[in-house]
Order: structure tokens, then C-alpha cells, then sequence
């Protein structure tokens, strides 16, 4: 009997904080529809029909297909480029014993503990002297250099392709990085989609980076538009239009959420079961 | 003719293992430019005196010096631990509760995976989102948490909760603990389900209780783990940068009360234009973050190491 009531408690304490993780978008989502002196006077879950008017303003005041198709731009080339040549260093450190891997490697690893911000300035810097302010290069090609996908691949390869696999295509003749496209990119293919999302879902959010590199509003990324909101006077007084800018930032990524949770759940997993 | 045979055989697999270098090469010239490069580069900009647009001259320890005098940091670097402070507590905790209950052998709670995308749903969403969204209910005039509270009875008048800088620090903690603790959930879960199923059996054919189970295998075990989230959300809070930024852009009497260590930086750096003293406040930051980590690994290891004896 205790334990009944007890499990009851534990499903509606869960419940609970399901509904804490769950009403902040809600309410984004129904105040995106409200006129903004309604939701100023009070609070409900009942949709209203102000949407298309909202979203009338924001058109007005920030140009959201524009970030969009930034944002859009700049994350799947990042990820293209990340899944890409992190598979083909993974591929590398895995099956070939060249001198001062270990070294090489090792130092990838130790630079993954290393913060983000303590080369931000220098690499300010470096995009500034070689005339990169205001473009996507510096926010695309470092991708190149992704150490924890390379780590994770790594650990990937060795535990689901040996070796051996490599022997019957080099009898016949094939090239090394022929090898690589035909047999390890399919095998390491899951391991590749894993990361690949937990990539571009962090491109697509990324906000210190491109605030700092570009500076013309037409180059501006998703994030750092909705961060503009408030300079622009009209859309902060409308309440109702704000919730509607910060809505559409934020759907794309529960729509794929929604059909990758799986893998994106899997991919943080992976990070604290290495050994 | 056999030896000849050999000697060819090692030759050709010795060219073959330098085709590695190939394979790494992209990432290698990445790296060096985008990764190792920027640090170093910052590491020595710390020295000068630089604006971005100067030549940067030497001015030796200057800007460090200047760190230990400057009371702005300090007070940011106050915030900063009594934000994380906030966050860190509810974070852990809660993931670690949830962990306990999920793992539970009594009563097997079902629907972890949808739970675990509940849990986890805040986290993907951009910060500049969550800033604008919280911003927004937190006001005090518009904002839907007011209506909220005053729906249910909690409270009878609006709070100010972004114009009182306690309650302004305690909101960014929180919302801080409510963006991550899916994170660390799922990663100390990882964990749990890691752990050899033989230890339970044999412990449930001995006859332990399951909060001797807990105690002597789960918890023992999981500490690898424990030790990786720690550290990372200490890495990662100490470089509060975003939530703060965002909640309080443009409203300078707000700023104060959740100025961070990275904030500042960023305003020395791309506001004031002095870029080797930002420098000099990143690697001072580095340098605390990397204490700070030593002495979390030191706190967990002696730990063990006392329960061992």
C-alpha cells in the first residue's frame, strides 16, 4: 500500500517538473497569439487571434527570413565540414600507426578541457588581419577542427570496424581514401548522425561567436537578431510581437528535436560512458 | 628472394601507416590556425597594450597587476560564484534525485526516455532565447510569472524580480539549473546503466537492502562520472556569459547585479576597446577554472581513498 502511494507521489512529483520544463514554451507559444495589451493584463493558456498581426510588426522591425536563412546556411555547412573531416581524422588516428599520433592525439584531447573564451580574442584577432569581420568563413571553417566528434568517432571506429575489413580492399588494389569512403564513412555512418545533430544544434544557438564577427544586420545570424530586439523600440513595446520573433527562433529546433531526441540523447550519453 | 619479399612487404606497409598523416592533415592545419593559434595569440596580447587597431606594444605584467586592483571583476567574479553557486545546487541535486528515483530497483519507474526529453528540452534552445523569454515574464508590469504567482495567491504585489539584484541573481541561478539539469540527468543515468548488471544480482542474492545497494555499488561506481559533470558545469558556469548578457542588455543599473567574469571581459575587450587586458582576464579566469577543477578532483579522490582504508 505505502508503495503505491509512494509511486503515485514520485509520477506527480515527476509530472510537476515536466510542466516547469514544459510551460515557459507554452506560454511563448499561446502569447505569441495574444494582443500585447491583453497579455500585459493578465495570464491564460487560451490561444488568442493575434498572431498574423504580430508577426505583421515583427516583419517590419527585423528581417527574419534573412536570419533564418543565415542560421540555416552557417549550421549545415558547419556540420557538413565537422562530420566530414572529423570522420577522416577519426579514420586516421584508428587504423594507421604513424609517427607521433599518440602525441598529436593526445594534445587534441587535452584541448578539449581547454574554455572557449581564452582564445576568443585572439581569434578576434586573427579574423581581423585576415579581413574575415562580417563573414561566415570564421564561423564555418574552424568547424573543421571539431576535437571531442574526432575523440568520439575514434572510440567509435575501434569498437565496430577491425582492422581486418581494411585487408580485402587493399588486396585488390583500392586506395586508402577510397577505403575510406566506401567502407569506414558508411560503417562510422551512426556514430557520424549521432554527432551531427549535437553539432549543429549548438551552431544554430551559437550566440558569443557571431556577435562578436559579424556586425551588418543583414548577416546576422538567428540568435543574434532576437538579441537586437532590443534596440528596436516598436516590437519591445509590442509584447505580443516579441513572443512571436522568439517563437520562431525556437520551433525549428523542437521540430527536430522531436524526431531526433533519440540520438541527441544518446550522443550526451556517449560523453560520460568513454571508458 | 624471400628476404627481398620481406623488406618490400615492411616497406610498403611503412608508406601505407604515413597515409595517416594524409587523413589528418585538414584538422591538423584547422587546429593549429583556429584552436592553438587564438590562445597563443591571446596569451601574448595579455603582455601589450592593444586596442585592435594599434600596434601592440610590450608593457610586461602591467595588465596583470591591474587585474588584482580592478574591483569591478572582483565584484563580477562575486556574482559569478553566487549565480553558480544557485545553479549548481539545484542542478546536481535535482539530476542526482532523479537519478535515484529512476534507478531505483522497488519501484521501477517507467517512462524514462520521455521524461529524459522533457528534462532535456530547455537546454536546446538558444540562450538568446531563453534570455528573452524570461526576460519578458519576469517584468514587473507585463510579465506572465507575476500574474501567475498573484494567481495562485503566492504573493498580493508584483515583484521586481529584475530591479531587486538578489532576486535578479537567484532568477539567472535558476534559470541556469532549469536549462541543465536534463543534461547532468542523462549523463548520470548513462552511468547507471553502464554499471555491470552481475554487481546487482550478486548483491541481491547476498540479500543487501537497496539503499546498501545504493550506497556500496551505485553510488561508488558513478563517481567517474560525478567527477566529469562536476567539472564540466564548474567550466562551463564559470564562463556565465549569455543568460546575464541577454536578461539585462541596455539596462545599466541591472547589469551590476549580474555582471559576470566573461561579461566584463567582453566589455573591456569589444566595448572599451582594451584588448590586452581582457586577455590578461581570460587566462586569470583560466587559471581559477583550472584550481577550481584540481580541487573538485582532489575533493572526490581523497574521498575514496578515505573510504577504502
Amino acid at each position: 500500500m505505502t508503495k503505491k502511494v509512494n509511486q503515485t507521489i514520485i509520477y506527480l512529483l515527476l509530472l510537476l517538473l515536466s510542466t516547469i520544463c514544459l510551460l515557459p514554451f507554452i506560454m511563448m507559444l499561446v502569447n505569441s497569439t495574444r494582443e500585447g495589451t491583453d497579455i500585459m493584463k493578465s495570464f491564460t493558456l487560451i490561444p488568442g487571434d493575434y498572431l498574423i498581426k504580430n508577426w505583421e510588426v515583427v516583419k517590419e522591425n527585423l528581417n527574419i527570413p534573412r536570419g533564418f536563412a543565415n542560421s540555416i546556411f552557417i549550421s549545415v555547412l558547419s556540420t557538413a565540414l565537422a562530420a566530414y573531416f572529423s570522420s577522416l581524422t577519426a579514420f586516421g588516428f584508428a587504423f594507421y600507426r604513424f609517427k607521433g599520433r599518440k602525441v598529436i592525439f593526445t594534445i587534441i584531447i587535452v584541448s578539449m578541457m581547454i574554455p572557449a573564451q581564452l582564445g576568443l580574442l585572439g581569434f578576434y584577432d586573427l579574423s581581423m588581419k585576415l579581413g574575415l569581420i562580417d563573414s561566415f568563413i570564421p564561423l564555418i571553417v574552424p568547424s573543421i577542427a571539431s576535437p571531442a566528434t574526432v575523440f568520439f568517432l575514434r572510440q567509435y571506429l575501434l569498437s565496430v570496424m577491425p582492422k581486418s575489413l581494411l585487408e580485402a580492399p587493399r588486396i585488390d588494389g583500392a586506395s586508402e581514401f577510397y577505403i575510406f569512403h566506401k567502407i569506414g564513412l558508411p560503417i562510422m555512418s551512426p556514430g557520424i548522425a549521432t554527432m551531427a545533430i549535437g553539432i549543429f544544434i549548438g551552431s544554430w544557438n551559437s550566440y558569443l561567436l557571431p556577435l562578436v564577427i559579424l556586425n551588418s544586420q543583414r548577416k546576422f545570424t538567428l540568435p543574434v537578431m532576437i538579441a537586437s530586439l532590443n534596440a528596436v523600440k516598436n516590437i519591445a513595446q509590442n509584447i505580443g510581437a516579441t513572443y512571436v520573433a522568439v517563437a520562431i527562433s525556437v520551433v525549428p529546433i523542437i521540430i527536430v528535436f522531436c524526431f531526433c531526441s533519440k540520438y541527441i540523447i544518446s550522443s550526451i550519453s556517449s560523453g560520460s560512458v568513454k571508458e | 628472394m624471400k628476404a627481398a619479399d620481406k623488406t618490400k612487404k615492411t616497406k610498403g606497409l611503412h608508406n601505407r601507416d604515413n597515409m595517416g598523416y594524409a587523413f589528418i592533415a585538414p584538422f591538423v592545419l584547422v587546429f593549429l590556425t583556429f584552436n592553438i593559434y587564438p590562445v597563443a595569440r591571446t596569451l601574448y596580447l595579455s603582455f601589450t597594450d592593444y586596442s585592435g587597431f594599434n600596434v601592440p606594444t610590450w608593457v610586461g605584467l602591467t595588465n596583470y597587476i591591474r587585474v588584482f586592483k580592478d574591483k569591478l571583476l572582483w565584484e563580477a567574479f562575486g556574482n559569478t560564484v553566487r549565480i553558480w553557486g544557485i545553479n549548481i545546487i539545484l542542478q546536481l541535486g535535482i539530476a542526482f534525485l532523479l537519478t535515484i528515483v529512476f534507478s531505483d530497483m522497488k519501484y521501477r519507474t517507467r517512462g524514462l526516455s520521455i521524461f529524459r526529453a522533457l528534462f532535456y528540452l530547455p537546454n536546446l534552445i538558444a540562450a538568446t532565447s531563453v534570455a528573452y523569454l524570461f526576460k519578458t515574464m519576469l517584468d514587473w508590469k507585463f510579465g506572465s510569472f507575476n500574474q501567475i504567482l498573484k494567481g495562485i495567491g503566492l504573493i498580493s504585489e508584483s515583484v521586481d524580480w529584475m530591479g531587486t539584484p538578489p532576486l535578479l541573481r537567484t532568477a539567472v541561478g535558476v534559470i541556469g539549473a532549469w536549462m541543465w539539469f536534463g543534461n547532468s540527468f542523462i549523463m548520470l543515468m548513462a552511468g547507471v546503466q553502464g554499471i555491470n548488471r552481475d554487481y546487482y544480482e550478486a548483491a541481491a542474492i547476498d540479500g543487501a537492502g537497496r539503499w546498501k545497494v545504493f550506497g556500496k555499488i551505485t553510488l561508488p561506481l558513478l563517481k567517474p562520472i560525478m567527477l566529469y559533470v562536476a567539472i564540466t558545469s564548474l567550466i562551463g558556469g564559470l564562463q556565465l556569459f549569455d543568460i546575464p548578457y541577454l536578461m539585462t542588455l541596455g539596462q545599466q543599473k541591472q547589469v551590476r547585479a549580474v555582471n559576470t567574469a566573461v561579461m566584463h571581459l567582453y566589455t573591456m575587450a569589444f566595448k572599451n576597446r582594451q584588448i590586452g587586458y581582457a586577455g590578461a582576464i581570460a587566462f586569470i579566469l583560466f587559471f581559477i577554472i583550472c584550481i577550481c577543477s584540481i580541487l573538485v578532483y582532489l575533493m572526490m579522490y581523497s574521498k575514496k581513498r578515505k573510504e577504502e582504508d
